[in-house]
C-alpha cells in the first residue's frame, strides 16, 4: 500500500453564501441523481446486468453539475469515459443513459457504446470519449464550425490530470488559442491518472499553470465545493463567450471510488480516501444549505427520495428495453450500405 | 482538356470553396506556402485565410479539429502532408472519426475529407516514401480512394465531399507534375468503382495510385511479345470494387496485384485473398503480387528503385502466371 501525502487544495477562496433555493435545489438534486444512479450502477455491475468498464465519478459530481449549469442549450458538450455524471447533469434522460450502461437497443447510443460511450446529439452531448484527450481536438473542431458557420455559442471539454499528459492537450489548447476560439477547456484533476498520482506522472503538478504557455487563460478551483466551482465555470465561460478565446479551468476534485470496477487500489491509501470524503460535496453543500436556512433537512430529504425513486424508474427502463436484433450488427457503420467492405 | 494533376486538385479545391460556404481547408502550409505540392496555390488570396487556414504541426489537433467541424455542420478538406506524418493522427481516425456514427448509434456523421500524399520514389527516404493507404483501407467507418489520374485528381474531390462519412484521399506524390486529359464532367463511374484502364485477355494487373502507369507501361512492354494484359486501376481501396475486379478476373483467367505497399498483410494480400474467394475455379495460375521490398525506403536511387515496384517486375510477374508450371517447377 502506497501511502502519500494528500494532495493540495487549491487556494481559491470559498464562495460567498449566497444561492437562492430553487437554484439549490436543482443543483444538490442533481448531485443525489448522480450519487444514487451510479451506487446503483454499481450494485447493477455485480449483479452481472452491467458488463465491460463501469467508472464512477462519485465524489466528483459537483464538477459536472457547477460545469454545465454555466452552458446553454446552443453549446456543446464534449465528455470523457467518466461522464454519467454529465450526461445526467446535461439533462439526459436517466433511464436512456442507464439502458446505454445496460446495452439495450433503447440506450441513448442504442446500447452501440455502453458506459464509456453516451452520446445525444440533440443535447449537444459529443460523448463519451475513451481515449484519454481524444475529445480536446473535437472540441476545438466543433468551436471552429460555430465560429465559421458563426454559431453563437461555446464548446465546453471534460478531461482528467491524466490527458495533460498526451500531445493532443498541448496541441488543442495551442490550436485553440492561436485561432481564438470558443472553448472551455475544463480539467477534471482527481490526482490520478488510473493508478498514477499526479506528481508521479508530471513534472509540474499545477495544471493550471499550463495554460500560460499557450496563452490560455487558467485557473484553478476547489472542485468539492459546487459553489466555489459554479462561480468560476460562470466567469470562464462569460470570458469564452465574449469572444476572448478559450479558458482553462481545472476543477480539483477526488474519485472516492476505484478506477473502474475492478482495481485493488493498491496505488493510493486508505486514509487518503478518507480525508477526501471528509470534503464530500454532498455533505459540504449540504451542511451549507442546511446551516444557512437555504433549504431544510425534509426538503433535502425529499431531494434524495426523488433521487432514488428517478434511478429506480432509470433501472426499470433499462430493464424493459430490447436488445438490439443482430440482423442490425452493421447498421450506421456508414450512413449508406455499400456492396462491399 | 489537358492539365496536370497538381492543376486538378487546384481547380477542384477552387470549386468546392467556391460552392459551399461549409467548406474550407486547412493542414501545413496550405495556405501562404501553397501547399506542400503547391496543390492549393493561390488559394489563400482568393479565398482568405478563414477558408485556407495554416496550422501548426499538429496532426492529431487539426485532423481531429477537422473531425469536430464535421460534426458541427462544416464540410471541411483537411490536408495531411504526407501519409508519414498522418500517423501522428491514427488516433483521431481510427478513434473517432470512423467510430462516432456507429458508437452513437447512427447520431453522429462526419463529412469529412482528408487528402495526403502517398508512396516512394523521389529519393526522400524512409520517413517521406512509405505507402500506408492499406493500413487505412482495413479500418471500418471511413472510405479510401486513391486517384491515379488527373481526371480523376478533379472529380473524386467533389463526389468526396458529398458523401456523408470520411473519406480519406490518397494521391501518389509522384502523380502531381503529370499531366493527363480531364474531362468537363465527372463522367458515368462512381467514386468506389474500378475502372478498366486499358482491356485486356490475358491477365488481369490490379494497381492503384502511383502503381498504375507503371502497370499500364508493364503491359505496352508485353503487348510486343503478344500478351495482353488488361489493367485494372481500383480507384477506391475502401469499399474494393469485388465486382469489377472478379468479373475481370474470371475472363482473364489470371492475376497480377501491384501494390506500393509493402507484401505483408497488405492490400495486394486482400485482394488476392478476394480472388481466391471469388473466382478460385476460374483462376488458369497462383495470383502473383508485386510489392515493395521489405525494407525502409531507402535513399539512394538504385535501391530505392529496386525497393519499389516497377514495369520490369510486374512483366515478369505476369510472365510467371503465364508460365505457372515452369515458375513452380523452378522454385521447387
Amino acid at each position: 500500500m502506497a501511502t502519500r501525502e494528500a494532495p493540495p487544495l487549491p487556494k481559491t477562496p470559498a464562495a460567498s453564501g449566497a444561492i437562492d433555493a430553487a437554484t439549490a435545489r436543482s443543483w444538490l438534486g442533481q448531485m443525489l441523481l448522480i450519487r444514487r444512479f451510479e451506487e446503483k450502477a454499481a450494485e447493477l455491475y455485480s449483479a452481472g446486468k452491467i458488463r465491460g468498464f463501469l467508472h464512477l465519478s462519485i465524489g466528483e459530481e459537483a464538477v459536472s453539475v457547477a460545469a454545465i449549469a454555466a452552458l446553454t442549450e446552443a453549446d456543446n458538450i464534449v465528455s470523457t469515459y467518466r461522464e454519467h455524471g454529465h450526461a445526467l447533469a446535461r439533462g439526459l434522460p436517466p433511464g436512456a443513459v442507464m439502458a446505454e450502461l445496460y446495452g439495450k437497443a433503447n440506450g441513448a447510443s442504442r446500447g452501440r457504446g455502453g458506459s464509456m460511450h453516451i452520446f445525444d446529439v440533440g443535447r449537444r452531448f459529443y460523448g463519451g470519449n475513451a481515449i484519454v484527450a481524444g475529445g480536446l481536438p473535437l472540441a476545438v473542431g466543433l468551436a471552429l464550425a460555430d465560429r465559421l458557420r458563426p454559431r453563437p455559442a461555446i464548446t465546453a471539454c471534460f478531461f482528467g490530470d491524466g490527458a495533460v499528459a498526451e500531445g493532443e492537450f498541448h496541441e488543442s489548447l495551442n490550436l485553440a488559442s492561436l485561432w481564438k476560439l470558443p472553448v472551455l477547456f475544463l480539467c477534471e484533476n482527481n490526482y490520478y491518472a488510473m493508478g498514477t498520482a499526479l506528481d508521479r506522472h508530471q513534472a509540474e503538478t499545477d495544471i493550471s499553470l499550463k495554460g500560460g504557455a499557450y496563452r490560455v487563460p487558467s485557473v484553478a478551483v476547489d472542485g468539492m465545493d459546487v459553489m466555489a466551482t459554479a462561480s468560476a465555470v460562470r466567469a470562464a465561460a462569460e470570458q469564452v463567450r465574449s469572444g476572448a478565446g478559450p479558458f482553462l479551468l481545472e476543477c480539483r476534485t477526488y474519485r472516492f471510488r476505484a478506477h473502474s470496477m475492478y482495481d485493488p487500489e493498491l496505488y493510493r491509501s486508505k486514509e487518503e480516501v478518507e480525508q477526501w470524503k471528509r470534503r464530500d460535496p454532498i455533505a459540504l453543500f449540504r451542511a451549507r444549505l442546511e446551516g444557512g436556512g437555504i433549504l431544510a433537512a425534509a426538503a433535502i430529504e425529499a431531494l434524495d427520495r426523488e433521487a432514488r425513486a428517478v434511478t429506480d424508474q432509470a433501472v426499470a427502463f433499462a430493464e424493459a428495453g430490447e436488445w438490439e436484433p443482430v440482423a442490425d450488427l452493421l447498421k450506421d457503420v456508414y450512413a449508406r450500405e455499400l456492396p462491399c467492405g | 482538356m489537358r492539365m496536370t494533376y497538381r492543376e486538378a486538385l487546384r481547380t477542384a479545391l477552387t470549386e468546392a470553396l467556391s460552392a459551399d460556404p461549409r467548406v474550407f481547408l486547412m493542414g501545413e502550409d496550405v495556405g501562404r506556402y501553397g501547399g506542400a505540392y503547391a496543390a492549393s496555390k493561390g488559394l489563400l488570396e482568393q479565398f482568405g485565410p478563414d477558408r485556407v487556414r495554416d496550422t501548426p504541426l499538429s496532426e492529431s489537433a487539426f485532423v481531429g479539429a477537422g473531425i469536430g467541424a464535421a460534426l458541427g455542420g462544416m464540410r471541411p478538406i483537411v490536408e495531411v502532408m504526407t501519409v508519414n506524418f498522418s500517423l501522428l493522427a491514427l488516433d483521431q481516425v481510427v478513434n473517432s472519426a470512423a467510430t462516432l456514427r456507429h458508437m452513437s448509434g447512427g447520431q453522429l456523421s462526419v463529412p469529412l475529407v482528408v487528402r495526403m500524399a502517398t508512396g516512394g520514389g523521389r529519393q526522400v527516404a524512409a520517413q517521406h516514401s512509405h505507402s500506408l493507404e492499406g493500413w487505412y483501407a482495413h479500418v471500418p467507418g471511413i472510405r479510401v480512394v486513391a486517384p491515379a489520374t488527373a481526371h480523376d485528381a478533379r472529380w473524386m474531390l467533389p463526389a468526396a465531399l458529398r458523401e456523408p462519412d470520411p473519406v480519406f484521399i490518397f494521391e501518389h506524390a509522384m502523380l502531381y507534375p503529370e499531366e493527363g486529359e480531364v474531362g468537363e464532367e465527372p463522367g458515368p463511374l462512381p467514386l468506389f468503382a474500378a475502372a478498366i484502364r486499358r482491356p485486356g485477355r490475358d491477365v488481369t494487373v490490379i494497381a492503384h495510385g502511383g502503381s498504375v502507369g507503371k502497370a499500364l507501361a508493364a503491359a505496352e512492354q508485353l503487348a510486343t511479345e503478344g500478351i495482353e494484359a488488361e489493367v485494372l486501376d481500383l480507384r477506391s481501396l475502401r469499399p474494393l470494387d469485388d465486382a469489377t475486379i472478379l468479373e475481370s478476373v474470371r475472363r482473364c483467367h489470371r492475376a497480377v496485384v501491384v501494390d506500393e505497399g509493402w507484401r505483408s498483410g497488405s492490400l495486394s494480400a486482400e485482394i488476392a485473398s478476394r480472388i481466391s474467394e471469388g473466382a478460385f475455379f476460374e483462376l488458369d495460375a497462383p495470383v502473383a503480387r508485386v510489392c515493395s521490398a521489405e525494407v525502409p525506403i531507402p535513399y539512394p536511387k538504385h535501391l530505392e528503385d529496386t525497393a519499389l515496384p516497377q514495369p520490369d517486375g510486374i512483366c515478369a510477374a505476369v510472365r510467371g502466371v503465364l508460365q505457372p508450371a515452369q515458375a513452380a517447377g523452378a522454385k521447387a
